[in-house]
């Protein structure tokens, strides 16, 4: 039975193959806002935004951080093509933490010489390193 | 013929090259397999990111986006990669002659962007216009690399300095055979793309909309083309070195034997000669 529930999950990177699986359920972070995936889901193709992606296995929910790329959602299987992802234990938290600090810093100074959307990106990136890794 | 003291010093100095290059040949033997293995795992991220582009743009049809129209009368850039490092046979000298041997290319309408020293000296020797080198990049590609070259790339472009982008490398078949390409990055042309009949059973959505979906995936489609190219031209370098090496290697084996034959022959006719003059002189005395 638990089977019937389970789709083909592949998450890519131009370094490797990041991720391949059944899974149950997934949960993505597009620039839509955050959305849940079940088997037989309409097929979609979607724009990622920097955030956590949330693999239910069988019987283990995996957590990993993806920034910028994109989802490809088929009836019975999902893939991700992400241009960095990264498991909780690979993110180095301090520097995440610096990172956000620093990201908000040049946010709230604004002003000329700031490259707010490049900014707004690095904190963005920063707080899903930051909410992966806080499990 | 040589005296014997020139033949031996001649034959230690070809002794000792082909010591190096045969300490290069498994050098790059070693480098060759690490960057096969690069080349081959930066492969599915590639084509699930060609499959999907190829599939929105199928499907819209819609030949106004600005990555896709042609501007024949503005400059041709084109990103040239090489290595930094000589010694790789005709490797780098092929992918230079993929410019200057073609009309297109005539350098008065061509910009470069150059990954690697060899082939940015050579060109710029040559006259042609470089405008950014990268060369740092190819000892080690990384994908971030690639980013960087495409967003300045496509900043180029979308504001109209260049009408046209190009990607000059090799093409690593296999570890005999690599192959200097040219290839289109830039307008992309639609008419390449069809759908499988499967995909057409597939009613696709896309959000926020096939154009935001497109305006994300062609830069990320030309970065994963360009960081393709690096790793594979990586391999491609240290197998043409390889294979340079190897025959290098032989060669100089083979100048070895011919040199020792040479060597033997003058010892044993100075030695002959030795014996005749004791022996005449002997004969005198008598």
């Amino acid at each position: 039975m638990a089977d019937e529930r389970l789709f083909e999950l592949e998450i890519i990177s131009p370094e490797r193959l990041f991720y391949k699986g059944l899974a149950s359920f997934v949960e993505l972070a597009t620039s839509e806002g955050e959305i849940g995936v079940y088997k037989n889901h309409i097929p979609m193709t979607s724009v990622l935004v920097p955030g956590v992606v949330t693999i239910h296995e069988e019987n283990e929910v995996k957590k990993a951080a993806v920034h910028s790329g994109f989802v490809v959602i088929l009836k019975d299987r999902i893939k991700v093509m992400a241009e960095i992802a990264e498991w909780p234990d690979e993110i180095d938290e301090d520097r995440a933490n610096e990172a956000k600090i620093r990201a908000e810093r040049r946010l709230k100074e604004g002003g000329p010489g700031v490259d707010m959307a490049r900014a707004e990106a690095a904190l963005k990136r920063s707080l899903a390193r930051l909410d992966t890794s806080q499990k | 013929m040589a005296s014997m003291r020139d033949i031996q010093r001649r034959k230690t100095s070809v002794e000792s090259t082909g010591q190096i290059t045969k300490a290069m040949k498994l050098v790059s033997t070693v480098k060759l397999q690490k960057a096969r293995g690069r080349a081959e795992s930066s492969k599915p991220y590639f084509e699930g990111v060609y499959d999907t582009m190829a599939a929105v743009l199928a499907r819209s049809g819609n030949v106004n986006h600005r990555f896709l129209k042609n501007h024949p009368d503005k400059k041709k850039a084109v990103i040239v990669i090489t290595s930094n490092r000589g010694l790789a046979g005709g490797y780098n000298s092929n992918v230079v002659k993929l410019l200057t041997q073609n009309d297109e290319f005539a350098k008065e309408n061509v910009v470069l962007y150059t990954v690697g020293r060899k082939g940015k000296d050579a060109l710029s020797s040559k006259g042609y216009e470089v405008k950014a080198d990268y060369s740092d990049v190819i000892d080690n590609p990384l994908y971030s690399d690639a980013m960087s070259i495409s967003d300045e790339l496509l900043k180029s472009f979308e504001a109209g300095e260049i009408g046209e982008i190009y990607l000059a490398y090799t093409v690593f078949k296999n570890t005999v055979s690599h192959i200097p390409t040219m290839k289109k990055l830039l307008p992309i042309s639609v008419d390449e793309y069809e759908l499988s009949d499967e995909e057409k059973l597939v009613p696709m959505n896309y959000e926020p909309g096939e154009e935001e979906v497109l305006d994300m995936i062609i830069p990320k489609y030309i970065s994963s083309l360009i960081f393709g190219a690096l790793v594979e031209a990586v391999a491609s370098e240290n197998g043409a070195r390889m294979t340079a090496m190897d025959s290098a290697t032989s060669n100089a084996n083979e100048m070895i034997s011919s040199l020792s034959l040479l060597y033997n022959r003058a010892r044993q006719s100075s030695i002959t000669q030795e014996l005749t003059e004791i022996i005449a002189g002997a004969e005198a005395i008598n």
